[in-house]
């Protein structure tokens, strides 16, 4: 018989891996990338497959010269963050916005911080708010002449965008009518916006594999949607001239993209359940606020990023309900 | 709806592959090692010396102090020495070697195998009983059970609690008996009712053993203000305090004792061994236990006498595989791993697991992703994650003490939920150690 | 546009001025006054802030030793002799002279000499693995080779040889500060005097066991027969639970005892030529560590 093997206790452990909950995550991204190729085309796919392929390398290359440790490196984890870039973007963007985003996220965004679970910020939006900053134009705009289909809807700017310039030029919503879209067409497919932003309805199937796999809990999303439908209800019944309507809010601009996938990241978001009520609400208020008076059509991005600052504080001081403790 | 406790959790695959296999009586052996220390607190004083003759049942070991308790030989025969032996992990504790000779007890042992439900013996006596019989928690904490039968005169117990959740995986030595003598264990109870004055008797049974249940409901119906409570299965519901929140929607605060919610818990088990201690006045020298593991050629559950050397019970079940790596004495969740097969059998070990390298190495540590699964799987609502990088830095007591570290009760959720495979509780134990001692060597206000 | 900027300058030239002002109270409400001397010993200090000699670091060293009478009975091992004089000189006393003291691991059951019996799997701290068992061989004194002491030690004085799976202390960066006698949860680490010219004996082995069962988990351990006691000359070595301990203040380091041992649980260091009378297998020495320092 061979020599016995001694350990503390445990000696089972459960299924979950980080290598499995990466994967997880890519798989419930899926729908949404082959909703973007089914509306885009190959260029689509080649953005999905630059984005990972360019956010691994990156990885790797920082882990395998700068770091000189591989050992514990987690592929997968970038991966996401590459499918993720990449649904972030235009879907008709050219290859090297993706690698330009991929070599921010990883390489600034993430491994200057000491690489997985280290980073304060989410990478994919770090690279894709570094994008939206240096390429307005390529981020906010593109033809629709690469698709397999024939698209007529918005070939300018999205919804959002459009409801914006049409506000700052003096129009009212009900002269712009950008808004006034179907609840079939936002909730299915729409053609507006970027790659992951035109299926809520892939985003969702996404979001429900993760929590049957354990891999999310409902907190985060729920509370953002949440408050951003009764925050723009609220202004929204105030002045329907001036102010988009909640759902349209809800369904438009990657929020649920920026909800269910970027906002639930583990490494940047709160750990504790009353903590990521508060972190939620913020993004929901801020996205809210910027959409309604910022400049920038488009406030997810943003309004993560600027949560992402405030978890360490979140995490001090939203302890878990400790037993024993009254409620 | 079935109830469960309300923070944390985990649910692992409950492996009780060895549910269908009968108790057996465990053949006699030549030798047997008695421990000194089977119970918490201080070892016995072993009273006899080399060349006594013992009888089963016979008193070789007298407490020393207040929470301690006495061992009895379990077999018959010559005292062949008296000396240290290394215990399961390898550190030496005064043990009483005997040589087995034939199967003589003790005369006032009642060996007939009658239910006896009748018990006009009054609380004092019974304690007396329960003491000199050295019954103690047959969960694994091995704490001396008419010390926790006899709590403060100023806490008053509402209700007793019989733990018969077994929320570790593999094990089934409670459930056989539960199945076996649902009747005995509920006399025990309502004798150990008795003693701390309540009305009230739950016996608290996981779903996923169905024969339990209805073998103890069955047997509950003669019994006053004896309830059976089914319970979601989760672990560790077996944990005293899972259990009373489970099962009486309270919660133990941090640093109290179950009896200040109104609590007593106590293992099937031990029920069984204060029927067997009060109504047939045989002591602690036997036990169930249950042999399992996938790579074991059969699954057993045995009836062993104390001092019985593992070795010979795998032996006995059909010996090792060539497969097994790791012989755990206890559950997967929180026994200890087998260091020295030589070690004998203590009142309270419940199971020895057979596992294989596949089923139980630790897969290489990554980076923390920050998850928080072991703060949502935390059943004492602590934060591990944070914990862990405390314990890691070093020397930070004070910030680990406000923390909580010892709220913890080291079920190991943490461990076996973290998908980055960091050892969290391993730092945390020892660190909960230290913290715990710098509190108790504290001036008390 | 010259007047915006004008604006701005004159701005930021208030607010400057302001905060310096509000800066000068604060430093002058909060200023703490102490004995100039504190300092001037403070920069003697080697800076390690080890705590090695029982204070909570350097500065709180330079505290003590400053309010104390006299600088007896105050060590800073990380500095040594040197450093004592330059304080006691600081203060104007005179400097009490001290052995140089190096860390010993008092334990050679390397791979080749005690032969593991189980395999661990946990966190890999010595503090774990001895809370949890014995430890992976049948010795249940010796080293566990996890290296407690090695994250202890902030001078980079003492590593695990990866070959031997034992700690060993490079005795030319040991400072003798003592983190890792108080990090070693077995206690096989000693504070001992390097000896002259760094020549010195000691006993390799903290093995309580009786002598057989000792002899069964490792080649090298002391089964406590008392040869060596015998020996020596000065009545240096006492054997106490089945193991020698040789009194380095009684040691005149002549290694009748090395030769005497029938283990080699004795281990001479640095010592330049072999021992004379006999030639046994147990007198090898120690590896020089002077060699392995060169090597990096």
């Amino acid at each position: 018989m061979n020599k016995l093997i001694v350990s503390p206790s445990p000696h089972v452990h459960g299924k979950q891996s980080t290598n499995s909950i990466m994967m997880d995550v890519v798989i419930a991204l899926l729908p949404a990338t082959l909703v973007s190729v089914y509306a885009h085309g190959l260029n689509a796919l080649m953005l999905a497959l630059v984005g990972v392929v360019s956010c691994v390398l990156i990885e790797w290359l920082i882990q395998k010269f700068i770091f000189k440790n591989t050992v514990g490196w987690c592929g997968s984890a970038a991966a996401v963050t590459g499918l993720l870039l990449a649904l972030n973007l235009p879907p008709t963007a050219p290859w090297w916005l993706v690698v330009v985003g991929s070599i921010v996220a990883i390489g600034i965004a993430k491994m200057t911080f000491g690489g997985l679970g280290q980073n304060i910020f989410n990478p994919a939006i770090v690279g894709r708010v570094f994008l939206l900053i240096s390429f307005p134009v390529l981020m906010t705009s593109w033809d629709a002449s690469g698709s397999w289909f024939a698209v007529d809807a918005f070939s300018g700017a999205t919804p959002l965008g459009a409801v914006k310039e049409g506000l700052a030029n003096g129009l009212t919503l009900s002269q712009i009518t950008a808004d006034n879209m179907s609840f079939s067409e936002q909730f299915f497919f729409s053609t507006g916006g970027s790659a992951g932003e035109l299926s809520s309805l892939a985003l969702l199937v996404g979001f429900i594999y993760l929590l049957c796999r354990k891999v999310v809990k409902v907190t985060i999303p729920l509370t953002i949607i949440a408050t951003v439908f009764v925050m723009c209800g609220i202004f929204h019944l105030v002045n329907p001239e001036l102010y988009t309507n909640p759902v349209f809010n809800v369904f438009q601009g990657g929020l649920l993209l920026g909800a269910f996938f970027m906002a639930t990241d583990y490494v940047t978001s709160p750990m504790s359940t009353k903590g990521q009520i508060i972190f939620g609400v913020g993004i929901g208020v801020i996205t809210v606020l910027i959409r309604y008076f910022g400049a920038y059509p488009e406030g997810v991005s943003f309004a993560i990023l600027i949560m992402n600052c405030v978890v360490p504080l979140i995490n001090k001081y939203c302890k878990p309900r400790r037993f024993g403790e009254a409620k | 709806m079935k109830r469960t406790f309300r923070i944390g959790g985990v649910h692992p695959n409950d492996n009780k592959i060895s549910k269908n296999a009968a108790i057996e009586v465990f053949p006699a052996v030549e030798t047997a090692y008695i421990s000194m220390a089977q119970h918490l607190g201080a070892p016995a004083n072993p009273v006899v010396a080399v060349g006594d003759k013992v009888k089963v049942g016979q008193v070789i070991g007298e407490p020393n102090g207040f929470i301690s308790g006495y061992v009895h030989s379990s077999v018959s025969g010559t005292v062949k020495a008296v000396e240290p032996r290394a215990d399961i992990a390898g550190n030496p504790v005064m043990n009483v070697v005997i040589a087995v000779e034939g199967d003589e007890w003790c005369e006032e042992i009642d060996r007939s195998t009658d239910i006896v439900r009748e018990c006009s013996l009054t609380c004092e006596e019974i304690l007396a009983r329960i003491k000199n019989c050295g019954v103690v928690g047959m969960g694994g904490a091995s704490f001396p059970t008419h010390v926790k039968l006899n709590p403060p005169k100023d806490k008053k117990a509402v209700a007793l609690i019989l733990n018969g959740t077994e929320c570790e995986p593999y094990i089934t030595s409670d459930d056989r008996i539960m199945r076996e003598r649902p009747v005995e264990i509920l006399i025990g109870a309502e004798i150990m009712k008795k003693v701390l004055g309540v009305d009230k008797c739950y016996v608290g049974i996981e779903e996923n053993k169905p024969e339990a249940i209805a073998s103890m409901s069955a047997a509950a119906e003669k019994f006053d203000g004896i309830e059976v409570v089914v319970l979601k299965k989760k672990y560790p519901q077996g944990g005293e305090k899972q259990l009373i929140d489970a099962i009486m929607h309270r919660q133990v605060p941090s640093g109290a004792l179950p009896i200040d919610v109104g609590a007593v818990v106590q293992n099937v088990a031990t029920s069984l061994a204060v029927y067997e201690a009060v109504q047939k006045n045989k002591p602690v020298i036997d036990n169930s236990v249950t042999v399992s593991g996938h790579c074991m050629a059969s699954q057993h559950n045995y009836l062993v006498r104390v001092g019985t050397p593992i070795s010979k019970i795998l032996e006995v079940a059909g010996g090792l595989p060539e497969n097994a790596a790791k012989v755990v004495s206890g559950g997967p969740m929180m026994g200890k791993a087998v260091v020295n097969l030589e070690a004998a059998t203590v009142k309270a070990n419940g199971s020895f697991l057979i596992m294989t390298a596949e089923e139980t190495v630790r897969k290489r540590e990554s980076n923390c992703i920050r998850c928080g699964k072991c703060a949502d799987a935390c059943p004492m609502g602590l934060e591990p994650y944070l914990l862990n990088k405390l314990a890691r830095v070093g020397g930070l007591y004070d910030e680990l003490e406000k923390e909580r570290i010892f709220d913890c009760i080291e079920c190991g959720c943490c461990l076996y939920t973290c998908p980055s495979n960091i050892p969290l509780l391993d730092l945390i134990r020892i660190n909960k150690a230290e913290v715990m001692k710098i509190m108790r060597s504290r001036p008390k206000k | 546009m010259t007047g915006t900027i004008l604006f701005t300058i004159a701005c930021l030239v208030v607010l400057g001025l302001l905060f310096s002002v509000v800066l000068y109270f604060v430093a002058q409400k909060f200023k703490v006054e102490e004995d100039p001397r504190i300092e001037i010993v403070e920069s003697i200090m080697p800076g390690a802030n080890c705590g090695g000699c029982g204070h909570a670091g350097c500065h709180a060293f330079a505290e003590a030793v400053v309010k104390a009478p006299s600088v007896e009975g105050f060590f800073c091992p990380v500095g040594g002799n040197a450093t004592m004089a330059k304080v006691a000189a600081a203060l104007g006393q005179e400097a009490v002279e001290k052995e140089p003291m190096v860390a010993v691991v008092r334990c050679n059951g390397s791979f080749g000499n005690r032969a593991k019996t189980n395999q661990y799997d946990g966190y890999a701290s010595c503090k774990v693995m001895s809370a949890l068992y014995t430890g992976d061989t049948a010795c249940k004194y010796g080293c566990l080779g996890l290296g407690d002491c090695v994250s202890a030690c902030k001078f980079g004085a003492i590593k695990v040889n990866p070959e031997k799976g034992i700690a060993e202390v490079d005795e030319n960066k040991c400072t003798s500060c003592g983190a890792c006698v108080k990090a070693c949860p077995k206690g096989v680490i000693e504070i001992r005097p390097k000896g002259k010219n760094g020549r010195r004996v000691c006993v390799s082995c903290v093995n309580k066991d009786k002598g057989a069962v000792t002899r069964k988990a490792c080649s090298v351990g002391c089964i406590g027969c008392g040869k060596c006691a015998k020996a020596c000359p000065f009545e240096a070595i006492t054997v106490e639970n089945n193991v020698a301990y040789i009194d380095f203040t009684k040691c005149k380091s002549c290694r009748k005892c090395v030769a005497e041992c029938p283990t080699g649980a004795i281990n001479a260091v640095n010592f330049p030529t072999p021992l004379p009378p006999k030639p046994a297998p147990a007198a090898t020495p120690a590896p020089a560590p002077q060699n392995e320092t060169e090597n990096k």
